[in-house]
């Protein structure tokens, strides 16, 4: 498999292209520095991002929480997991990095909240 | 009317508020003020769910309320004073006044020894732009539809089509793919890319959203509701080649074709506005033409990265603190910051020499992508500042850190030069 990953760690850009399969890389070309080789492989075999959206809650049809993952996710995972937040409400008062949903589809990741509504 | 004295009043409460307010308390000015016409604290960012604020600050990628929350929570521990839901109306330079009107008090008029303007910036419209075709609903700027989403739980549509690659209507293609939406393509004038290479990465192409450059939408049909959009390639001049012009069946049209900033007050005021960014003109103090009124964040110019304004706004802070304790640098003299080749404006839009060698952070913008740039920064031939650059690109900012005491003659000259 041949993939050509855009490096988005520094502004410069490099365009890095890949060869490998599932589990390993078998080369890189066109990194302009280390940090694009951790940053490409890793996106490589398993492209993770973190997710962000918002709850309803509950009793309030005007405001929304805005929520995200305290850490990054699987990309393949995101849909799934927007199912799980889109038929959760919060009750109020709610602190900042407060859980809303732990271990979300057995990410290991939780849905905190990015603020407090109190 | 009401009356409320400070020394350093601030309009706006958006991250370049937040910060100017922050650095005028810590400075030692006494009372510092936040006039703010929302409920709420906090700005555009309010709406900025997404993850990507904070990068260079706090070494973090941070949501929006997240970075903001930061600088409230020092707000309110330092104890800056906020004034919510005051709508600002006027600026008077010379009594040094600022007219809002509040929901409790009415019109209220507040007396300071310095003025921050950091009313942040709007949106480009449709009619900013001129699209031909019908009048139907459906058609919103990104970050209208941002703040129905986000905010408001309103869904725009279900079927859309973006025109301009800005950051906002990137970010608005994926959080809209996310809530289940299919965004059939984004559309750009220009042979380039106009927000961060980031939001193109990870909001079109993990999604497989088509980016079409050198397109543009040349007409949008429908009669209640968009029914579609009409879109053609451009030839060198922008003008649409209509023999290749398509349709593209939609219910939705987002414009994400950029920000002006909002300075009626300014301009009212009689502040000197730059013709280039639509803001005030600065020095390195975030200072503008008049001496008590000082300018940060995206009402001077729009920027791409919060970071940076918050930077620039506690510069604002702290010399409007200066000024309204007695303490300001002595000018000797002032340059004149010149654009040079490839380089469309800079802020500060010149520089005072004072009686303190001072490290000023220069921030300035390229006219057209280039690759293998040095950036220059000189007095006549002598160059007093450099940097290379792998890539410059319209959509980042750059910048160069310049030392006062180097500066020779009355002129500064902002190059991005070719290296071969
Ligand atoms: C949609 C969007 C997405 C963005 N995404 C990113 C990102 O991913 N990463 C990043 O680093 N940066 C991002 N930015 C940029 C960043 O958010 C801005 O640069 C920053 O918010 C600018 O701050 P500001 O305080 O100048 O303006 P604002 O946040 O707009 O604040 C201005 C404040 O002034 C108030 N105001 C205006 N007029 C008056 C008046 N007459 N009286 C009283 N109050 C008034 C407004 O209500 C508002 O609260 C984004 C910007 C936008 C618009
Ligand atoms: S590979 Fe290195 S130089 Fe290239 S974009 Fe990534 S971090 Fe920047």
């Amino acid at each position: 498999m041949e993939k050509e990953i855009i490096c988005t760690v520094c502004p410069r850009g490099c365009h890095i292209k890949v060869v490998g399969d599932d589990k390993n890389v078998q080369s890189l070309e066109g990194y302009g520095c280390k940090r694009g080789v951790d940053y490409a492989t890793a996106e490589f075999i398993s492209p993770v991002r973190i997710l962000t959206t918002t709850v309803k809650i509950d009793g309030n049809d005007a405001d929304l929480l805005p929520v995200r993952s305290n850490k990054p996710l699987p990309k393949d995972k995101l849909f799934e997991c927007m199912e799980i937040i889109r038929k959760t409400s919060v009750k109020l008062p709610i602190k900042q990095y407060d859980v809303v949903i732990s271990n979300i589809c057995d990410s290991g990741a939780d849905i905190v909240a990015s603020k407090s509504v109190l | 009317m009401y009356n409320i004295n400070c020394d350093v009043a601030v309009i706006g409460g958006g991250p370049a508020g937040l910060a100017a307010a922050i650095a005028a308390k810590k400075e030692g000015a006494e009372k510092v003020l936040i006039i703010e016409r929302d409920e709420s604290l906090g700005g555009i960012l309010q709406q900025c769910i997404h993850p990507g604020f904070g990068l260079t600050r706090f070494n973090e990628e941070l949501t929006g309320p997240e970075y903001y929350s930061r600088f409230t929570e020092e707000v309110s521990s330092l104890g800056v004073e906020v004034l919510l839901n005051s709508m600002v109306l006027e600026v008077n330079d010379s009594e040094k006044t600022v007219i809002c009107v509040n929901k409790e008090y009415g019109m209220t008029k507040v007396v300071a020894k310095s003025i921050v303007l950091a009313m942040g910036c709007r949106e480009r419209t449709r009619a900013n732009i001129v699209t031909p075709g019908t009048r139907p609903a459906g058609i919103y700027t990104a970050g209208s539809a941002q703040r129905l989403i986000n905010r408001q739980n309103i869904m725009v549509g279900k079927k859309i089509v973006i025109l301009g690659s800005g950051d906002i209507g990137m970010i608005m293609a994926r959080r809209m793919t996310l809530e289940g939406a299919n965004v059939v393509m984004v559309v750009e004038l220009m042979d380039y890319l106009a927000g961060l290479t980031r939001n193109k990465v990870q909001c079109l192409d993990d999604f497989n959203i088509p980016l079409k450059t050198s397109h543009t939408i040349t007409k949008i049909v429908g009669d209640k509701r968009v029914e579609g959009v009409y879109v053609a390639p451009v030839d060198e001049n922008k003008k649409p080649i209509l023999e290749k012009e398509e349709f593209v069946a939609c219910d939705t049209v987002l414009f994400s074709v950029g920000l002006i900033p909002e300075n009626e007050l300014s301009k009212n005021a009689e502040v000197e506005i730059c013709p280039v960014t639509n803001g005030p003109v600065v020095n390195q103090y975030m200072q503008t033409s008049k001496e008590a009124i000082f300018a940060c964040g995206n009402v001077v110019h729009v920027n791409d990265l919060v970071d940076n304004v918050s930077a620039e706004s506690e510069q604002a802070g702290k010399y409007a603190a200066r000024l309204a304790m007695g303490s300001f640098p002595e000018k000797e003299k002032e340059i004149a910051v010149k654009t040079g080749r490839n380089v469309r404006y800079t802020c500060p839009h010149k520089l005072i020499k004072s009686n303190e060698n001072e490290k000023v952070n220069l921030y300035f913008r390229v006219l057209a992508p280039e690759k293998s740039v040095k950036l220059i920064a000189r007095c006549g031939e002598e160059i007093i500042s450099s940097k290379k650059e792998y890539r410059v690109n319209p959509g980042e900012m750059n910048n160069l850190c310049i030392e006062t005491a180097k500066i020779s003659g009355n002129e500064i000259v902002i190059e991005a030069l070719k290296e071969e």
